[in-house]
C-alpha cells in the first residue's frame, strides 16, 4: 500500500527538485516575497494558491529567470540557478495570456524551442507530432493561433511548452480565460498529461478548487508568504490557520476561549447562556485561550427536533437558504446573532423539502468534526 | 437619403478636386505645345463639335518620353532614391519607435509629441534651415573642425548625400508613427515566451519583435517612399546638378520650358507609376484590418 502512494515530502531521503532557501524579492518598498522556504520534489503537481497580489506570480517568474530574488537562493536539482537566464534553463512555462506567437501556425509554435536547440529536422516532425497527438491537436496543425477556440489554444500552449521535455513546467493561471466546464475537462487533461509525461508542474492559480482538483500538493499563499503545504485533503480538513480555513472552500468560524476537558477535548465557551462547545483537538491549547472552531457547512446537521446524542447541537431560525440543485445551503441565525451555514446534499426533489424560511431548527455535530485554531 | 449626403460630399469633393484636374491633365498631354496664352492646343470650342477635337489629339509626347533619355532616367534616378532613403528612414526610425514603445508609459505621449513637433513649423523653414546646417561655412562643418576631425569643410550641400538627409528628416514622422504603433500593440509575454523556449535577446527580436512589426513597417516603407517619388522641394533646395527626379524635371518642363502638354504627360506617367505602390499600400492595410478581427 505505502509502496504506490506518491508522497516523497514525507520521505526525509528523498532529494527535491527546486528548494528554495529563505528566498526574498522586494520592489522598491514592496515586499512581494518575505523570506521563503519551500522544497517541490520531482513529478510532483505543486499548487500555488492565493488571492491576487500575494506573490504567486512574482514567485513563478523567479522559476522561469524573469525576475532574480533579491536575497535568498533558487536550486534546480541541486544547482544554484540565479546566473542562469531564461533560455538556458530546463524550465518552461506556460503563459496566462498563451503568448502563442501569432505570425506561426500551430506547427510551428509548438517546434519553435525545438528549433532553437538546433534538433534535426526529423525530430523535431516527431516530437511536434507526439505534441499533437498528447494535445489531440492533429486536425489543427496548419491553423494560425487566431483560427482555433480558446480551448485549442490553451492546449497548443501546453504543447508547447511540454515540447522541450522541461524538467518543470510553470502553468500561470493556465484555465482562467476557459468557461467553466471546458475549464472543469481540462482539469483532469492537465493531470493525465501530467501523469503520461512525468513532468513536475508548478501551477499558480487563484481558483481553490482548481487547486485542490490538480495538485498533489497546495500551498496557501499571503502577502509574500507561505501558510501551509499540504496534500487537498489536509488543507481542506486540517487548516493550520484561520486564514486557511476561511480561503479555502466555506467555512463557519465560531470565537471562544479553550479550556481543557479530558484528553485531547476542550470545552469552548463561545457565549454565556449557551452550554460550552465540545472540541477534539491534537493541538494543545492552554485554558482561558482565545481560539476559533472551524467547521465546514456540510459537518454541520440539520434537524427539527433536538438530536438525543450530539456533541454539540445549538437551535436557532433559518435565515435563507441557498439551493443549489444538488444541495442546498441552510443560513440559520443564532439567538446570539451570529449565523451559522450548515449544508445537507438534497436526496428528495425540492417540493418536499423538509424545513423553510423562519423555521426554527436544531443544528448539530460531533466533537471531530471542525478544527480548534488558534487566533 | 441623409446617408447618400454623407456619401456624396466626399465623392463631390474627389469628383471636383482630383478627377476634374486630372482630366484636365491628361488632356493637355495629349495636345500640342503652342506659343499662345494657354501654351497649348488644341482648345475646345464648341463649334467645331467633340469629334474634331478629339481627332486634334494624340500620344506624341508620351512617345517622346520614350525617345529622350532623360526622362526614363529621372524616373529611375527617382525611384531609386526613394528606395534608398526610405532604407534609410526605416533605420533611423525603427530604433526610435521601438523606445518609445517600450518607454515607461507615462513618457510616451511626451515622446510622441516631440515625433510630431516638427510639423509645426513649415516645412520649407525646416529644409531652408538644413541648407545652413550643411553649407561649407555650416553649422556641421564649424562643428566638425572644431573638434578637429577635419581640416577641409566637407561639400555636402548640392549633393545627394544632402538629398538622403533632408528626404529622413522630413520623412521620419511618417515612418516612427506606424512602426511605433505596431510595436505598442506587441504582447510583452510574447518576447519572455521566445525566451522562456531558447532565445536570446536578440533572436527573440529577430523571430517575435520583427515579423510581429512587419505590417508597420511596410505601411511606414509606403508613406515614405510614394511621396519621396515626386519630391520637388529638398531636391531642388538640398541638391546639386546632378540630383536627377523626376519632380525636378517636371517643374522644368512647366516652368523654364513652358511645354505644359510633355510636363502633363511626365505627371500621368509619374501618377501611372505612383499607382502600383499605393495598390500595394491599400492591400497591406487591408490585411492588416482583417488580421485584426
Amino acid at each position: 500500500m505505502t509502496a504506490s502512494v506518491f508522497e516523497p515530502w514525507n520521505d526525509p531521503e528523498a532529494k527535491p527538485l527546486i528548494h528554495f532557501q529563505n528566498v526574498t524579492k522586494r520592489y522598491g518598498e514592496f515586499t512581494a516575497i518575505d523570506n521563503l522556504t519551500i522544497d517541490i520534489y520531482e513529478r510532483e503537481f505543486y499548487a500555488l494558491l492565493g488571492p491576487s497580489g500575494c506573490g504567486k506570480t512574482t514567485l513563478m517568474r523567479m522559476l522561469a529567470g524573469f525576475e532574480t530574488p533579491t536575497e535568498g537562493k533558487i536550486f534546480l536539482a541541486g544547482q544554484d540557478i540565479a546566473p542562469v537566464p531564461p533560455n538556458k534553463r530546463a524550465v518552461n512555462m506556460m503563459f496566462q495570456s498563451y503568448a502563442l506567437f501569432p505570425h506561426l501556425s500551430i506547427w510551428e509554435n509548438i517546434a519553435f524551442g525545438l528549433k532553437r536547440e538546433r534538433m534535426p529536422k526529423h525530430d523535431i516532425n516527431d516530437r511536434v507530432e507526439e505534441m499533437l497527438r498528447l494535445t489531440r491537436l492533429e486536425k489543427f496543425a496548419r491553423r494560425k493561433p487566431h483560427q482555433i477556440s480558446g480551448g485549442q489554444r490553451q492546449r497548443v500552449a501546453l504543447a508547447r511548452s511540454l515540447a522541450k521535455h522541461p524538467k518543470l513546467l510553470l502553468l500561470d493561471e493556465p484555465l482562467g480565460a476557459l468557461d467553466k466546464k471546458l475549464r472543469q475537462d481540462t482539469q483532469f487533461e492537465l493531470m493525465d498529461i501530467q501523469e503520461k509525461t512525468g513532468t513536475t508542474f508548478v501551477i499558480v492559480t487563484h481558483d481553490q478548487e482548481e487547486a485542490m482538483t490538480v495538485a498533489s500538493r497546495v500551498a496557501v499563499m499571503d502577502h509574500g508568504k507561505i501558510i501551509q503545504v499540504a496534500t487537498p485533503d489536509r488543507i481542506y480538513e486540517n487548516p493550520n490557520s484561520v486564514y486557511v480555513a476561511d480561503f479555502i472552500g466555506d467555512v463557519n468560524l465560531i470565537e471562544g476561549t479553550a479550556k481543557l476537558n479530558g484528553s485531547e477535548a476542550y470545552a469552548m465557551s463561545w457565549h454565556e447562556g449557551h452550554a460550552p462547545l465540545t472540541v477534539k483537538s491534537p493541538v494543545a491549547f492552554s485554558d482561558g485561550q482565545k481560539c476559533h472552531l472551524a467547521i465546514r457547512p456540510e459537518k454541520v446537521s440539520i434537524s427539527a427536533e433536538k438530536p438525543a446524542d450530539a456533541d454539540n447541537a445549538v437551535q436557532g431560525r433559518i435565515l435563507d437558504i441557498a439551493y443549489l440543485g444538488n444541495i442546498s445551503t441552510y443560513h440559520v441565525e443564532l439567538p446570539t446573532g451570529a449565523v451559522i451555514k450548515a449544508q445537507t446534499a438534497n436526496t428528495r426533489r425540492i417540493a418536499r423539502r423538509a424545513f423553510t424560511w423562519e423555521d426554527t431548527v436544531w443544528l448539530s455535530w460531533t466533537a471531530t468534526a471542525g478544527v480548534l485554531l488558534a487566533d | 437619403m441623409r446617408r447618400f449626403i454623407l456619401i456624396a460630399i466626399p465623392y463631390v469633393w474627389l469628383l471636383a478636386l482630383f478627377l476634374v484636374p486630372f482630366a484636365i491633365v491628361l488632356k493637355i498631354s495629349l495636345s500640342d505645345a503652342a506659343i499662345a496664352r494657354p501654351p497649348y492646343f488644341p482648345q475646345f470650342d464648341w463649334a467645331e463639335g467633340i469629334a474634331a477635337f478629339i481627332a486634334e489629339l494624340d500620344f506624341e509626347n508620351f512617345v517622346w518620353l520614350t525617345e529622350d533619355d532623360l526622362y526614363w532616367k529621372a524616373y529611375l534616378s527617382s525611384v531609386k532614391i526613394a528606395v534608398i532613403s526610405t532604407f534609410f528612414t526605416l533605420l533611423a526610425g525603427y530604433p526610435i519607435a521601438y523606445g518609445m514603445a517600450r518607454a515607461p508609459e507615462e513618457w510616451r505621449p511626451t515622446l510622441m509629441m516631440l515625433v510630431i513637433l516638427p510639423f509645426w513649423t513649415s516645412f520649407l523653414i525646416r529644409v531652408y534651415a538644413w541648407m545652413g546646417i550643411l553649407s561649407n561655412e555650416g553649422f556641421l562643418n564649424q562643428f566638425l573642425m572644431w573638434i578637429g576631425v577635419i581640416s577641409e569643410p566637407l561639400t555636402i550641400l548640392n549633393t545627394n548625400s544632402a538629398v538622403y538627409i533632408g528626404i529622413v528628416y522630413t520623412y521620419l514622422p511618417f515612418m516612427i508613427l506606424p512602426v511605433y504603433s505596431a510595436l505598442e500593440r506587441l504582447d510583452g509575454s510574447l518576447i519572455e515566451a521566445a525566451e522562456d523556449l531558447g532565445c536570446s535577446r536578440l533572436t527573440a527580436f529577430w523571430l517575435v519583435t520583427v515579423p510581429l512589426s512587419k505590417n508597420g513597417i511596410i505601411a511606414g516603407s509606403f508613406l515614405v517612399f510614394i511621396p519621396v517619388l515626386g519630391e520637388f522641394v529638398i531636391p531642388s533646395l538640398l541638391g546639386g546638378s546632378d540630383t536627377l527626379m523626376i519632380g525636378k524635371v517636371l517643374w522644368e518642363e512647366f516652368f523654364s520650358n513652358r511645354d505644359w502638354p510633355v510636363a502633363s504627360a511626365v505627371a500621368v506617367v509619374l501618377l501611372l507609376l505612383l499607382v502600383i505602390p499605393i495598390v500595394l499600400f491599400q492591400r497591406n492595410q487591408q490585411k492588416q484590418q482583417e488580421a485584426e478581427q
